[in-house]
């Protein structure tokens, strides 16, 4: 198989297929969940429905009491890579060009240099996250293959575009299939492990937040 | 007939003094080679002494469905150049573009030397071989490029495909490929290619190549896709002096606005600088005046295969190559394939509810 | 983001004297031409050193051109484009540089010798001056006895 073949397949059907993929089961995914649906409640809540929901989906970004002591590791790190991931995602000029191509929308990118520091350290955020995770009797023993895959689903992408960038490891066209190769996976996969939080974060901290005000504890 | 006798087949140095070409000039062109080859400097003056000796080689040159774009690119200074100095390397005995003679004499020629030099002549392709019915969309003297092709490459001693056409198939192997038109690998396979790609190839890779074959007698380092290491080793990305604008992140977004008035990296507007291997940032074209980026516009990727397919020249790199499909017929099976799930969880939550039965204290005694 | 900020006028230019730019590669081409010198002078040996191939920063080739400077003696050939030939300030090193016929440089050296072998009559050519001028000779003799 040619690079250059290979490029131009993950650049024209790879991607079609993937996004394909990823609109089918996302929301296969959402209205299977949101169709569920939920017993009537028939007792009185106690407070304004609502409010609750509404608050725990900002609140639940700040760690409870005492909670961060017991695993700052976590809290930090996790913070760490998402912005990382972020800024990677949102900010360098190449995908930006991406993003205005398929909405029409673009922005002004950060300096390459910016991006460049901004991998390393995602990159290695990552590393010590799945070291935790490895290392962490409790954390061990719940974590399950879907747990590992959503991290290497995640990591490959931010390690294949800085190797592309920095022309490590293979050469430029074939480094640069594999990045997008890596994303149409991450695309692919997306709705169907738990990385689907992305679209569901929202949707289940109001839940939480609104059944908890509906039996007594507004938060 | 012995190659003695056949005119043109003389020495080359029989052939400079006849052209008024000085040994001292002559010795400057091996200079020059030399170190465009990246061979030792000393070796200039070797090489000039096992050229001037040497007979020159027969070179048949066919071209197939090709613009003519290739030998223009050879042929374009009409006062001896250094790099066409090469046509006095050789005897080129078949060229119908430059050859004074035509129909059947030409054809003829063209026999004669095939047979006298057997085994030992160069074959030279430009342009693509068509294939479907029968390769009827290109023939010459009545006879079609694919079986001319494999008439020529029995008796070649090595196979040069010039031009992205003749390497990999280029504009008319370009979808939907309406001749079949494939490049000279896909149907030679006995015999070495050495694929010269390019659209234009810049001359003096041409010539560079045809210099390392004539010296050494051998074909230079080749890559995976059979060009030759020396000038397609590298990317353009690799030497461009644009680059350090690509490492901070300084692209030009329009064709006139202040980022390319400034030489800008020219990635956003579609350069395919990144993933092209070719010797134009460094031995430029037009004797070195110049290359497309240099002149303010992204490289269109063409000693590339497929080049022509590879989506928009104006896409970037990071940008799709065609318009993505499948997204309403997607969104619908998705909600679909959601509806029908739902059902089916309902349906499996109505069951488990009638298939519940209360546990009784008669249960718990057992 | 202003890209007029950014254009090349507005970059700050800080002039560096030739003493003191260098990335090193002026000293190693200078030590390499050292040793040269010394095998011709012991044992006749040529050298020559590709200027091409070498990665010179931006200043140095003309550092390389001040520092080597010129000697007594220079050349310039004409043959399909034309080519310069200098002797530099330490005799036995030659710059020689070869222009095409449009003006660019196909191949830029320095060689360490008594003589560059370009300069020296090749002897074929000399032969064919000789042709030439008998030749001529001949044509000059027909019309002396033609108006007599």
């Amino acid at each position: 198989m040619n690079a250059d073949l290979f490029l131009t397949w993950v650049r024209s059907t790879g991607l079609s297929i993937a996004t394909g993929i990823f609109v089918l089961g996302t929301l296969w995914r959402l209205f299977e969940i949101y169709s569920l649906g939920r017993k009537p409640d028939l007792a009185v809540p106690r407070h304004r429905t609502g409010a609750s929901g509404l608050h725990t989906m900002f609140r639940r970004s700040v760690p409870p009491p005492g909670m961060f002591k017991r695993s700052a590791t976590s809290y930090v790190a996790g913070y760490v890579f998402h912005i990382g991931l972020f800024v990677i995602v949102f900010l360098f000029a190449q995908h930006i060009k991406l993003i205005q191509d398929l909405t029409g929308l673009s922005w002004p990118n950060l300096p390459a240099q910016f991006i460049d520091a901004t991998a390393v350290v995602t990159l290695a955020t990552m590393l010590l996250v799945l070291v935790e995770r490895i290392n962490k009797p409790v954390k061990r023993f719940l974590s399950t293959f879907g747990d590992y895959a959503g991290w290497a689903l995640t990591f490959l992408p931010v390690l294949t575009g800085f190797l592309a960038t920095k022309h490590l490891l293979f050469s430029y066209t074939w480094m640069l299939a594999l990045h997008i190769l890596s994303v149409e996976l991450l695309l692919v996969f997306l709705p169907f492990t738990k990385l689907i939080h992305v679209f569901t974060l929202w949707g289940s901290r109001w839940y939480n937040g609104d059944v908890n005000g509906r039996k007594g504890v507004a938060v | 007939m012995n190659e003695h006798e056949t005119p043109g087949h003389g020495t080359l140095g029989e052939r400079l003094a006849q052209q008024g070409i000085s040994r001292r000039a002559f010795l400057k062109f091996c200079t020059a080679m030399a170190s465009l080859m990246a061979l030792p400097p000393g070796t200039a003056t070797a090489i000039a002494e096992a050229l001037v000796k040497s007979k020159r080689p027969s070179v048949i040159w066919l071209s197939f469905q090709e613009c003519t774009g290739c030998t223009e690119s050879l042929t374009r200074s009409d006062t001896p150049t250094l790099e066409n100095m090469i046509f006095d390397m050789i005897s080129l005995d078949y060229h119908h573009t430059l050859q004074a003679a035509s129909g059947y004499g030409a054809e003829k020629s063209r026999e004669d030397a095939m047979q006298n030099f057997f085994g030992k002549y160069l074959l030279v392709v430009d342009g693509s071989i068509p294939m479907h019915d029968g390769g009827v969309y290109s023939t010459i003297a009545g006879r079609t490029n694919l079986d001319l092709l494999q008439e020529a490459a029995k008796g070649a001693a090595a196979i040069i495909a010039v031009g992205t056409c003749a390497a990999f198939g280029g504009i008319p192997n370009a979808k939907p490929n309406p001749t079949g038109a494939v490049a000279v690998s896909d149907i030679i396979k006995d015999k070495p290619i050495i694929n010269i790609s390019g659209c234009p190839p810049i001359p003096v890779v041409i010539t560079g190549v045809l210099a390392h074959y004539l010296t050494f007698g051998a074909l230079p380092e080749l890559d995976d896709l059979g060009r030759p290491k020396s000038f397609y080793g590298e990317t353009i990305h690799d030497r461009c002096y644009r680059r350090p604008f690509y490492d901070q992140g300084k692209f030009a977004k329009t064709f006139d606005d202040e980022g390319a008035r400034n030489g800008w990296c020219l990635f956003e507007l579609g350069c395919k600088g990144p993933t092209t291997h070719n010797a134009c940032a460094t031995t430029k074209w037009n004797g070195g005046t110049s290359f497309p980026i240099e002149s303010g516009h992204g490289c269109l990727g063409c000693s590339e295969p497929h080049f022509w397919d590879a989506g928009s020249f104006y896409s970037a790199l990071s940008m799709p190559a065609s318009p993505l499909e499948l997204g309403t017929d997607a969104a619908v099976a998705g909600v679909a394939a959601g509806i029908a799930v739902s059902i089916a969880n309902r349906v499996k939550k109505g069951a488990a509810k009638s298939a519940h039965e209360k546990t009784t204290i008669a249960d718990l005694e057992k | 983001m202003n890209p007029t900020s950014n254009n090349f006028k507005n970059i700050p230019i800080y002039a560096q004297t030739e003493e003191t730019y260098s990335v090193g590669n002026i000293r190693a081409l200078l030590s390499e031409i050292a040793t040269c010198l010394e095998k011709l002078v012991k044992t006749g040996e040529t050298g020559m050193i590709d200027l091409n191939s070498l990665p010179l920063a931006p200043g140095e080739y003309e550092q390389l051109r001040q520092t080597l400077a010129q000697g007594e003696f220079s050349a310039r050939i004409e043959a399909i484009g034309p080519s310069e030939i200098i002797e530099t300030r330490y005799p036995g090193v030659w710059w020689v540089t070869h222009y095409n016929v449009e003006g660019d440089i196909v191949a830029d050296m320095l060689e360490i010798t008594s003589l560059p072998e370009i300069i020296k009559s090749q002897p074929e050519d000399i032969r064919t001056g000789l042709e030439l001028l008998r030749a001529q000779l001949d044509d000059a003799q027909l019309n002396e006895r033609a108006q007599q």
